[in-house]
């Protein structure tokens, strides 16, 4: 079963002072989320990530299209017992501690009084908020904030996590931590759609992506497929002005700048070269994997959309 | 969409029905609240303490004022209630607050002098406003016209309001029948030229649609009492020529060669009693009348014409 | 009353709670009440006249400007803040969330009123030494004023709804002066003609008539109120309040929040 279908979702705000000007933040979208998935929701900032959220969310009504959400309207409150949110860079209620504020969510939801101490505890434990007890959110950091805005998203042992932009605010170890929560809500069963702008933390978690540029879908699948054109190249340095005859057999192109010759090759030519290199008595820089296949796919749709867009306008 | 939809259609019915309950609710409450609360409605009759309570806004309030000032004895006109207990204050209350309102004098001399059902009965009050108004107003001539007004028709002090019109006739750019109004007081004060004089400027000069009415309705009682008192002084005439009371307004038209019976204002001929007293047909249309009215005559609601 | 609404109305009534601006004001609201006793022993004679206007009076402005303060921050400031799509993210009916809210600054105000009044007849006490029968009254312009204040709050409501809580304080505040004028302004409407006299009509009738409620200087002065009154006003209210809040519904049921 589909966790999630997006069945033609649109958005147009009316904008200008009269709210006369049509804009249109997303074109119809459709998209199939499956059961367990992790799904990473690629796009730059502005691209209608959030759009996409808030009306899944029943926050901003679309303009046309309609969703189901674990199989339900999208409308029905039902699922919204179902489901878990973080929105981007959250804030909460600043006067409540962080207790006070996941019993009052929990409460909302739904969960049962005497189920709500321990829960409570629980994922506070979870997202790493510990000696918390008694300060009022308004104390709180970035990074506190967004652990807590992730502990009321799963308070309720949602079915679904829709988590936009859950590594924003976070040091690199609370990244690694929120990272393997979404792993472990994967293996609790859970299927957890995330948006981001970072594509290092997608290409770590995510079975799918899709990626979004100006309210248009220009992209959805398995990560390894939509990178598999670029994969297992890697980049070769070393010091000197010419191309020994034995490097220039295993192909590529040769960039000579100043006192180094740059090349890429293939993986398993890697060897190859180094064994040149060494005959010829050059001295080797360095040997690096080319970075991160994900990365060049994305700005290539980007460049490709812009240029659409270019002839398009 | 179900859930959204019947929201929509149980706050829709909600909303309507509220509000008519609302308005009927209102109108109950208007009627079950005490009367002098709902006209009344003068909490502090102290024009300094609102002066200080107006926080420096005071032309502001003396707006608010003025406008609840002329809505009070309105309502209370409207509802033929004839007391007007609360028009000092108010006026004063105005005045206060910006000496400089003008139309507060006007309505002051117009509506606190005269005795009741037309007014509230306080001339004296009056004077004093309209002293305030001259002394915060130097060079307006209106005022004294109107201060003048006052002594003439509610106090009869003829002598005082020809000095005020006198006093008046001086400031640059007077009107012209003040010098002819202070000359009259002298000798003619009760002359009915002088009164329609007085009451054709009170008309001339102002814009308040309850003023120009009032005027109205004096001029028009003056045709009566003057047309009654020659009437009457060609029956005392006819009697002392013919040794009898006449037994109709006809005889005594033929005997004084009259073109034809005169009529009063609102065109029904004056009448004549058995016993030789001119009547005017409808007492009650004319507000101000002090003839023509038949004997032990005691006036019901007055009421004012229609404009014109 | 469904669960989810008695939640948001205690947490709001929390948040109100815990908001130390509100305690200068009812302090303020209070100090007055205690200064009406040496205005009082100025004024011979009148001391619990005074005592009973300016306390009251006191109670009344206080509790709008509260009302007005926290009212308007209820919904535009959650959707300001963000903290309202957490919230409307669970199980939570947007009208719910506006009854939930109503419900939690109403019982914050009936608090506060408690509070304030304390101060009323503590310095009533004072210069009277002992209540009289005819005190009870005050009650009821207590009750007036309580009621005066979910009027407020409703409408506060109702911007708030739709507008920037800078202009929803606006909207409220002209309301609640124009509603204090109600009465002058049905004598407009009587006095007035044609177009005039409809578009005047409707106006008096569709603000909240708050003259009808403010019986403080009655009750200073001893006169009955009457219960038909008390009923009628009750009942009134209970409509008005409805209406603003159905509107206020109507309204963010339709809104996007972005």
């Amino acid at each position: 079963m589909a966790a999630i279908e997006i069945l033609g979702l649109e958005k147009t705000y009316m904008v200008g002072f009269w709210r006369k000007r049509p804009k249109r933040a997303l074109q119809p979208l459709h998209l199939t989320v499956d059961d367990g998935e992790i799904f990473g929701f690629l796009g730059p900032n502005g691209a209608g990530k959030t759009t996409t959220l808030k009306m899944l969310m029943g926050l901003v009504f679309p303009t046309a299209g309609r969703a189901r959400i674990l199989g339900r309207d999208w409308t029905d409150p039902e699922v919204k017992a179902q489901i878990g949110f973080l929105p981007e860079q959250p804030y909460f209620y600043d006067y409540l501690t962080a207790h006070e504020l996941l019993d009052y969510y929990g409460q909302l939801s739904g969960v049962p009084a005497k189920d709500r101490k321990n829960r409570v505890e629980e994922v506070l434990q979870r997202v790493g908020l510990t000696d918390i007890k008694g300060i009022q959110l308004r104390k709180f950091s970035k990074g506190m904030l967004q652990r807590a805005g992730i502990a009321q998203a799963i308070l309720h042992s949602p079915k679904l996590v829709f988590l936009d932009e859950p590594m924003s605010g976070l040091d690199p170890l609370g990244r690694r931590e929120v990272r393997d929560l979404i792993l472990q809500l994967q293996q609790e069963g859970k299927t957890v759609f995330f948006s981001t702008h970072i594509l290092s933390d997608a290409e770590a978690l995510c079975d799918r992506v899709a990626i979004i540029n100006q309210g248009e879908l220009r992209g959805v699948g398995a990560v390894e497929e939509l990178t598999k054109s670029v994969q297992g190249k890697v980049e070769v340095v070393w010091q000197g002005t010419q191309v020994p005859a034995s490097m220039k057999a295993l192909g590529g192109e040769f960039h000579v700048t100043g006192e180094t010759v740059r090349t890429v090759i293939s993986e398993n030519q890697q060897d190859a070269a180094i064994d040149a290199l060494r005959r010829e008595r050059l001295r080797l820089i360095s040997i690096v994997p080319v970075r991160t296949s994900l990365e060049s796919y994305f700005v290539e749709k980007l460049q490709h959309s812009q240029t659409t867009a270019g002839t398009s306008a | 969409m179900s859930s959204r939809k019947r929201t929509t259609v149980v706050a829709g019915i909600c909303l309507v029905v509220s509000l008519f309950a609302s308005v009927i609710l209102l109108q109950n409450i208007d009627r079950i609240r005490p009367h002098d609360i709902y006209d009344d409605a003068l909490f502090i009759s102290s024009p300094k303490m609102i002066q200080r309570a107006s926080l420096g806004f005071n032309g502001l309030m003396a707006c608010i004022y003025w406008t609840r000032t002329v809505q009070y004895f309105g309502h209370r006109h409207y509802n033929r209630e004839h007391t007007y207990n609360e028009l000092a204050p108010l006026l004063e209350i105005t005045a206060a607050l910006d000496p400089h309102l003008l139309p507060a004098y006007q309505f002051g001399a117009s509506f606190l002098a005269p005795a009741p059902p037309n007014g509230a009965g306080q001339p004296e009050r009056a004077v004093q406003l309209m002293r305030y108004g001259i002394e915060h107003n130097t060079g307006n001539w209106r005022l004294y016209y109107d201060l003048g007004f006052v002594y003439y028709t509610e106090l009869h002090d003829f002598k005082k309001a020809g000095e005020v019109f006198d006093e008046g006739s001086k400031i640059p750019g007077a009107h012209p029948f003040m010098k002819i109004l202070a000359a009259n007081m002298a000798e003619h004060a009760q002359d009915f030229n002088t009164a329609r004089l007085l009451w054709s400027a009170a008309y001339e000069s102002s814009q308040e649609s309850n003023i120009r009415q009032n005027a109205v309705e004096h001029l028009r009682s003056i045709q009566v009492d003057e047309d009654v008192t020659n009437l009457q002084n060609a029956v005392t005439r006819f009697v002392q020529a013919n040794g009898r009371i006449p037994t109709s307004l006809w005889e005594v038209v033929n005997a004084e060669h009259w073109r034809g019976l005169p009529v009063d204002p609102d065109g029904s001929p004056y009448e004549l009693s058995l016993d030789g007293q001119v009547l005017v047909a409808n007492p009650d249309d004319f507000l101000f009348i002090t003839k023509g009215m038949p004997e032990g005559y005691k006036r019901g609601a007055p009421r004012f014409h229609a404009k014109g | 009353m469904n669960a989810r609404i008695v939640h948001i109305a205690s947490n709001t009534f929390r948040e109100a709670v815990r908001d130390r601006v509100l305690y200068n004001l009812i302090a303020f609201a209070v100090l007055i009440s205690a200064a009406a006793i040496f205005i009082g022993q100025i004024s011979i004679e009148i001391e619990r006249l005074v005592v009973i206007n300016l306390g009251l009076t006191a109670v009344s402005l206080f509790g709008v400007v509260i009302a007005i303060f926290v009212g308007i921050g209820l919904v535009s400031k959650e959707i300001e803040k963000r903290t309202l799509y957490t919230v409307l993210s669970r199980p939570v009916r947007r009208w719910e969330f506006i009854v939930g809210k109503f419900f939690g600054l109403a019982g914050t105000l009936v608090v506060n009123t408690f509070f304030m009044a304390l101060g009323v007849f503590g310095a009533l006490l004072y210069v009277a030494h002992r209540f009289s029968g005819a005190d009870s009254s005050i009650f009821i312009a207590l009750y007036f004023i309580i009621l005066q204040f979910l009027i407020i709050c409703a409408l506060a409501l109702l911007f708030s709804s739709f507008s920037s809580p800078l202009l929803s304080a606006v909207f409220a505040f002209s309301l609640f002066i124009i509603g204090s004028f109600a009465d002058d302004l049905r004598g407009f409407a009587t006095l007035a003609h044609g177009l005039t006299r409809w578009v005047a009509t409707g106006t008096a009738y569709l603000v909240p008539n708050f003259s009808a409620l403010n019986v403080i200087s009655a009750v200073a002065h001893q006169q009955p109120i009457s219960w038909q009154l008390v009923l009628q006003n009750t009942l009134y209210t209970l409509f008005y309040t409805a209406m603003a809040l159905s509107g206020a519904v109507l309204i963010f049921d339709r809104r996007d929040l972005k």
